[in-house]
């Protein structure tokens, strides 16, 4: 297999702290790998080095073939970056920036402009081509962010974090238009926060933690291996917090969590409806009286809890 | 389609062409704010108005001369001097923001970014001059030794320009906040107020005068005034090799700073 993305043992330290700590990464070719992190973990120090706009103090990477540090000029060729913040001009218009950055990639006149048309077209962004970026919406901002990304039809395109701070919809159309970019074979590597983001959009996520890779997968792989949906139970009274946790210890998944001072208790079902049906059936029959019975989706923090926890175990073994 | 490496002579066009093509970026932002503009401009204006009409009745001028003979010299340098605050702004700016990311992830060249800044700095600073010498002649200032005289002191206040540009783009890509812009205003006020540029320094204690007169600031705004053939001659020897001094002040903090902006630039990937 041949990968458009190759780190290996990437290292990088800010004023004495580790922001990347034998960082390894093999994303093949023409897919959509995910890195899913908490702030910090160092998703956004992979993704500047990765693109050649930091230098790293150890290991190495290739993009593209190529080597982001001796042949930065060559790779930059080769990549499109999508920054955290949406990097287009606000004051000209969506055609004006796309000419702009068809110009500074060495397209003619001409080219940049028919360049500027056709991603225009391919990102919906027809009608407002005309318009000053500061009057889009979110969503029409990081479309045309995506699309300055796009000029030379990049084979790699990195983008770090492309929907937050966007409202549900205006993440949608960037998934979609992620989606366009995939089906013609453009490898992307994406930083996210968002569980649910990298389960849409990548065919492989590498959780990152601490400046490492901790687990990598197919996003089934990885929920399966995180566990499952949670039921929360509040209990009406304190004192039934207890009994109401034996309750559900028999039909989680794995042993329940107890937040006494919410009067809650937490766990993780493999069948989600049926689950439920049964938890509020039992609370019934042991007479415990529930102010709210929840099933929910695992939070990020107890996906990396997890995560962390495994591999620490493994470690240990 | 792995590009070749390019030869050196297409490596300048490509500089030349990508500077030009930044320059066209931020010439459009002003084009596309007038109104931004607009208060730019006539911010010097009224400084002029308000140091020539509420103040200028209390201020000695040597020989007795008319105080905005002598003030307009002064005026321009500082118009001159204040444009830091905005080469900051911007610099800051894009580098928060992530534009000079987006710049520096692409196979552009990569001086562009800060010779485009630099250019359309320029062309805002001849742009101010022009509205400044229109006000001033407005309000009775003359320019009294020739036409030759007077291009001669706008190029000396444009070289002012020159290196105080690149102190901004430093500062800005430094700092990299353009919230810190008020910080280079505390900085900035000093240096205009203790300089000759408002003030006759004969009305200065004679440290401070000192201090005044080899104020950059103040050699080409008495370098201007001897050219332009306004009031406000000094005796001390600074003061008497004005015009020598205006072009060694802009070209040794441009010696310093140029180097120090380009060399923060590059080691942006640190």
């Amino acid at each position: 297999m041949t990968f458009a993305v190759n780190a290996e043992g990437l290292r990088k330290r800010f004023r004495g702290t580790a922001a990347l700590d034998g960082f390894d990464l093999a994303v093949p070719e023409g897919s959509v790998c995910g890195l899913l992190g908490p702030n910090g973990a160092g998703k956004t120090t992979a993704v500047r080095i990765l693109a050649t706009l930091l230098r790293p103090d150890g290991g190495r990477a290739q993009v593209a073939g190529l080597d982001v540090v001796r042949q930065a000029e060559q790779v930059r060729h080769r990549i499109g970056l999508i920054g955290q913040h949406t990097a287009v001009d606000e004051v000209l218009s969506g055609r004006e920036n796309l000419v702009m950055f068809g110009r500074l990639h060495h397209l003619g006149r001409a080219a940049a402009r028919r360049r500027a048309e056709e991603l225009l077209a391919r990102f919906g962004l027809e009608d407002a081509g005309g318009k000053p970026v500061k009057d889009y919406s979110g969503g029409m901002r990081r479309r045309l962010d995506l699309a300055a990304g796009m000029i030379l039809s990049p084979a790699v395109l990195f983008l770090d974090e492309p929907t937050t701070g966007l409202d549900p919809r205006g993440r949608g159309e960037v998934w979609d238009a992620v989606r366009g970019l995939v089906a013609t074979g453009c490898t992307v590597l994406l930083t996210t926060q968002y569980l649910e983001e990298a389960d849409r959009l990548a065919s492989k996520v590498v959780v990152v933690d601490a400046g490492r890779a901790v687990a990598e997968g197919t996003p089934d792989e990885l929920k399966s291996a995180l566990g499952d949906d949670r039921v929360d139970v509040v209990l009406r009274d304190a004192d039934q917090v207890q009994a109401a946790a034996a309750v559900l210890d028999h039909v989680g998944a794995a042993p329940p969590e107890i937040d006494r001072e919410a009067q809650r208790v937490s766990v993780p079902v493999r069948d989600r409806a049926g689950a439920l049906a049964e938890i509020v059936r039992a609370l019934e029959a042991a007479g415990l009286t529930a102010e709210d019975v929840t099933l929910r989706r695992p939070t990020l923090d107890e996906v990396f809890l997890h995560l962390t926890g495994t591999t620490r175990e493994e470690t240990a073994a | 389609m792995t590009p070749v490496p390019p030869s050196p002579a297409s490596r300048l066009h490509w500089a030349l062409a990508d500077g030009a093509t930044m320059t066209r970026r931020l010439l459009t932002h002003w084009a596309r704010q007038p109104v931004r503009v607009a208060v730019g401009l006539l911010f010097p204006v009224m400084i002029v108005l308000m140091f020539g009409y509420v103040f200028g009745g209390g201020m000695a001028v040597p020989g007795g001369g008319d105080y905005r003979e002598f003030l307009m010299p002064g005026m321009f340098a500082m118009t001159m001097l204040f444009g830091i605050e905005a080469t900051f702004v911007a610099v800051a700016a894009d580098v928060t923001r992530g534009v000079t990311d987006r710049f520096r992830s692409m196979p552009m060249a990569r001086s562009a970014v800060v010779t485009g800044r630099c250019a359309a700095d320029m062309v805002d600073a001849a742009l101010s001059l022009a509205v400044l010498i229109v006000c001033g002649l407005a309000v009775g200032w003359r320019w009294h030794d020739g036409l030759g005289a007077a291009v001669l002191a706008v190029g000396l206040l444009l070289l002012l320009r020159f290196a105080f540009v690149w102190i901004g783009i430093y500062m800005g890509l430094t700092v990299r906040d353009p919230q810190a812009v008020m910080a280079v205003q505390i900085l900035v006020w000093p240096v205009a107020f203790l300089s000759s540029a408002l003030v006759w320094t004969d009305t200065m204690p004679a440290w401070l005068a000192a201090v005044a007169e080899w104020n950059p600031l103040s050699s080409t705004v008495a370098a201007t005034r001897e050219l332009f053939g306004n009031p406000g001659g000094g005796d001390s020897w600074i003061a008497r090799h004005a015009v020598l001094m205006a072009l060694v002040w802009p070209l040794a903090l441009t010696a310093v700073f140029f180097p120090l902006a380009v060399r923060r630039y590059w080691r942006l990937d640190r």
